[in-house]
């Protein structure tokens, strides 16, 4: 059996993500998720109002500079473990028992002596940052002392400005002792200078092998004239431009103009062939599950929970497949952080480090099955779980993470923008 | 003394108007002023917006959402008018026939607005869905070709706008047949008119300012939605709404989706003026 070779994140270019291309990750259950993006077009009518002060919009991307040494010793100096920590993350991201506790919740407070007050409030990067931007904007508190949010254009709205605080990494031992050397040091936060990263996933194809009677293994099976109709589309401009660009043979990062072009044609003339059942967001996996698609782009974990029976805390569907096309698949890492004015960043930062211990690690790989950034978990699990250790979708290869791709990261505004006009344009009809 | 009382008479009014006013200005004015400028700024999220005066973005936004745009006075008209064919009977049944159990009907009418309107939405999904309850049924039992797909269409969209609004057009018409004096409806027998003539000669017209205020009060929002679009609709089936959330909240481009609201604003604007003026307030308070 292959070395556990989790994800080398630092040779795959960068991760950064330009604004505005935001999508929602690991959240399974459409209709929490649907009823806060719904309710978030108020919220983000609030943000708008906060924005729109003094009325002309200023600009966030001013601040972020490199802290010195100093000032971030002495403010961590100054703080104090206080036994309680608010922690916002996705809905189904942590493992969970009988009653709904979380097993690693609990023992982190049995080690600690930190009540922590878990809230699955992050439903979708981009519902929940109109909730916590307005506060950070005003200087004020967000109530929460740590955050999941995904690399790319989400936590850069928050790294940009300079919202979050540089962690000390004498709190991070077990990070640095644990962590895979390959997602220590991103390229979207050099140093792990402010976030660590929670887990990390793969966006690929999701069928219904009671519907598809043959094996599934390029993109462009997507485009199978057999399934007219019947397939699902991401609608968010990450997943399904790089994939296309993947698809095509092409490294998203060293795309170019012309190229992105010729990708958004291609998906416009399945458009107009009537392929694509719908654009979807995070509603998808219903619609696999419902019949209404036999084939989608889809996020691996989901597909891994829809297969699982309704008693192993899945949705019970076990003819869904995932697949990474064999043209490549884009991967992903959602990251802890802290953001500015917590009130109890030492507890947030001692979770941060406490999740990096291998044992707890491997029994929440074992429960979200995402891609773990502790390898050390991957031994755990060979003895208990070993469906799960050898899954290359949870612990991938080398050979794996040579053909998975990190989001296109834009350069400036100008690319971002022509990135937006041209892939937003087939989406938007 | 009597001065001080003529005073307090003059400022009455205003006294009375003042937190209506305040509020109208502070949560209606002040952010539709904010809304209209923000439109002709230019800029980006991280370096901030600029007023420039960008008009051009009008012409832009029209010309890249004309389709959006047609399509939502077309699922709120067609919405509006279906909504209005269903609860018209329904409103005058409650009304003429529904005796002591009016008060239990009408409950019922709105019973479906204690449960989310998104969670309705989305349980129709589920209803409708390729293989669910009802399609699945039906097609095991060959009563379907096994392609049928009811979502995903423009008449999933206006079958869930006209669902959701439905109460927005039957109340309004409830009130107004309800308010009929039903003595005019006997005298109009009494004058030999047929039952056909009674309801097109007197209960119809009389009606006249519920299925104008109905009219609106459904057909408004059922232009401006998006979450039947986005839930029911397919690839070809997004409104306005749903390009504006687009434009506002994924590709952050403030001022095109403020543009959009505006345009969208003036346009409804101008459709209700001319929706008064055809079967307006004049003929209204004639009616009345």
């Amino acid at each position: 059996m292959k070395d556990p070779e989790p994800l080398d994140v630092s040779k795959l270019d960068s991760i950064r993500i330009d604004p505005a291309l935001w999508r929602g990750l690991t959240q399974r259950r459409f209709s929490r998720r649907d009823l806060l993006k719904y309710t978030g077009y108020g919220a983000g009518s609030a943000g708008l109002a906060a924005f729109l002060a003094a009325c002309g919009v200023s600009g966030t991307a001013t601040k972020h500079t490199t802290p010195p040494v100093s000032a971030v010793e002495a403010f961590w100096k100054k703080q104090h473990k206080t036994g309680t920590l608010n922690f916002a993350n996705w809905p189904d991201y942590i493992d969970k028992d009988d009653n709904g506790n979380s097993p690693t919740l609990l023992k982190f407070t049995q080690q600690t002596g930190i009540k922590v007050s878990y809230h699955e409030v992050i439903a979708d990067n981009e519902v929940f940052l109109p909730k916590v931007l307005p506060a950070l904007q005003a200087g004020q508190d967000t109530g929460y002392d740590l955050m999941v949010i995904t690399n790319g254009d989400p936590l850069d709205e928050l790294l940009k400005p300079g919202y979050l605080i540089p962690l000390d990494h004498s709190y991070l031992k077990t990070f640095e002792q644990y962590a895979n050397p390959k997602i220590k040091n991103p390229p979207y936060d050099p140093g792990n200078q402010y976030t660590v990263a929670w887990q990390s996933g793969l966006t690929g194809i999701g069928w219904n092998s009671k519907k598809i009677k043959r094996p599934i293994t390029t993109f462009f099976d997507l485009f199978d004239p057999a399934f007219k109709g019947k397939v699902g589309f991401f609608e968010n401009l990450q997943d399904y431009p790089n994939a296309i660009l993947v698809a095509m043979g092409l490294n998203p990062q060293t795309s170019t103009q012309d190229e992105w072009k010729k990708a958004a044609d291609m998906v416009l003339e399945q458009f107009n062939k009537g392929q694509f059942r719908h654009f979807y967001n995070n509603n998808y996996i219903d619609a696999l599950e419902n019949g209404d698609i036999w084939i989608t782009q889809a996020w691996s974990g989901d597909i891994q929970i829809a297969q699982l029976s309704v008693a192993d805390g899945g949705d019970g569907y076990p003819e869904m497949r995932f697949v990474i096309p064999k043209e490549g698949g884009l991967i992903w890492t959602d990251n802890m952080c802290i953001p500015q004015h917590a009130q109890h960043p030492v507890d947030a930062i001692m979770m941060m480090d406490f999740v990096y211990q291998p044992q707890v690690a491997a029994e929440m790989t074992d429960y979200i099955q995402y891609i773990s950034p502790v390898p050390a978990a991957q031994q755990i699990l060979q003895g208990s779980d070993p469906a799960v250790a050898n899954n290359h979708e949870v612990f991938p290869t080398t050979d794996d993470l040579a053909h998975w791709f990190p989001y296109k990261v834009f350069k400036d505004n100008a690319e971002t923008e022509a990135w937006k006009t041209i892939f937003g344009a087939v989406t938007n009809q | 003394m009597s001065g001080n009382d003529r005073l307090g008479r003059r400022a009455a009014p205003y006294l009375l108007t003042m937190p209506g006013m305040l509020w109208l200005v502070a949560f209606f004015l002040a952010p539709l002023v904010l809304m209209v400028t923000l439109s002709t700024q230019t800029g980006n999220l991280l370096d901030g917006f600029r007023q420039t005066w960008h008009f051009g973005i009008y012409p832009q936004v029209i010309w890249q959402y004309q389709h959006q745009f047609l399509r939502s006075f077309e699922y709120g008209g067609a919405a509006t008018i279906i909504a209005l064919v269903v609860s018209y009977p329904l409103a005058y049944w409650i009304a003429f026939h529904g005796g002591r159990r009016k008060t239990t009907l009408l409950f019922l009418l709105i019973l479906p607005f204690f449960v989310s309107f998104v969670i309705r939405t989305l349980a129709w999904q589920f209803i409708l869905a390729d293989d669910g309850i009802v399609l699945g049924a039906l097609k095991r039992w060959h009563l379907l070709p096994s392609g049928y797909h009811a979502l995903a269409t423009s008449t999933a969209v206006i079958s869930g706008l006209a669902y959701n609004f439905l109460p927005f057009m039957a109340l309004p018409l409830y009130v107004s047949l309800e308010r009929i004096d039903r003595s005019v409806v006997e005298a109009a027998g009494d004058l030999y008119a047929s039952g056909r003539d009674v309801f097109l000669r007197v209960i119809l017209p009389l009606s006249l300012p519920g299925v104008f205020a109905g009219g609106l009060l459904t057909f408004v929002p059922a232009t401006g939605d998006y979450v039947n679009a986005d839930v029911l609709g397919g690839t070809r089936n997004n409104m306005v709404g749903n390009a504006i959330q687009r434009e506002y909240l994924e590709f952050f481009h403030y001022p095109a989706g403020a543009a959009m609201s505006t345009i969208l604003m003036v346009l409804l604007l101008v459709g209700i003026f001319a929706y008064a003026r055809a079967l307006g307030t004049r003929s209204i308070q004639e009616y009345v």
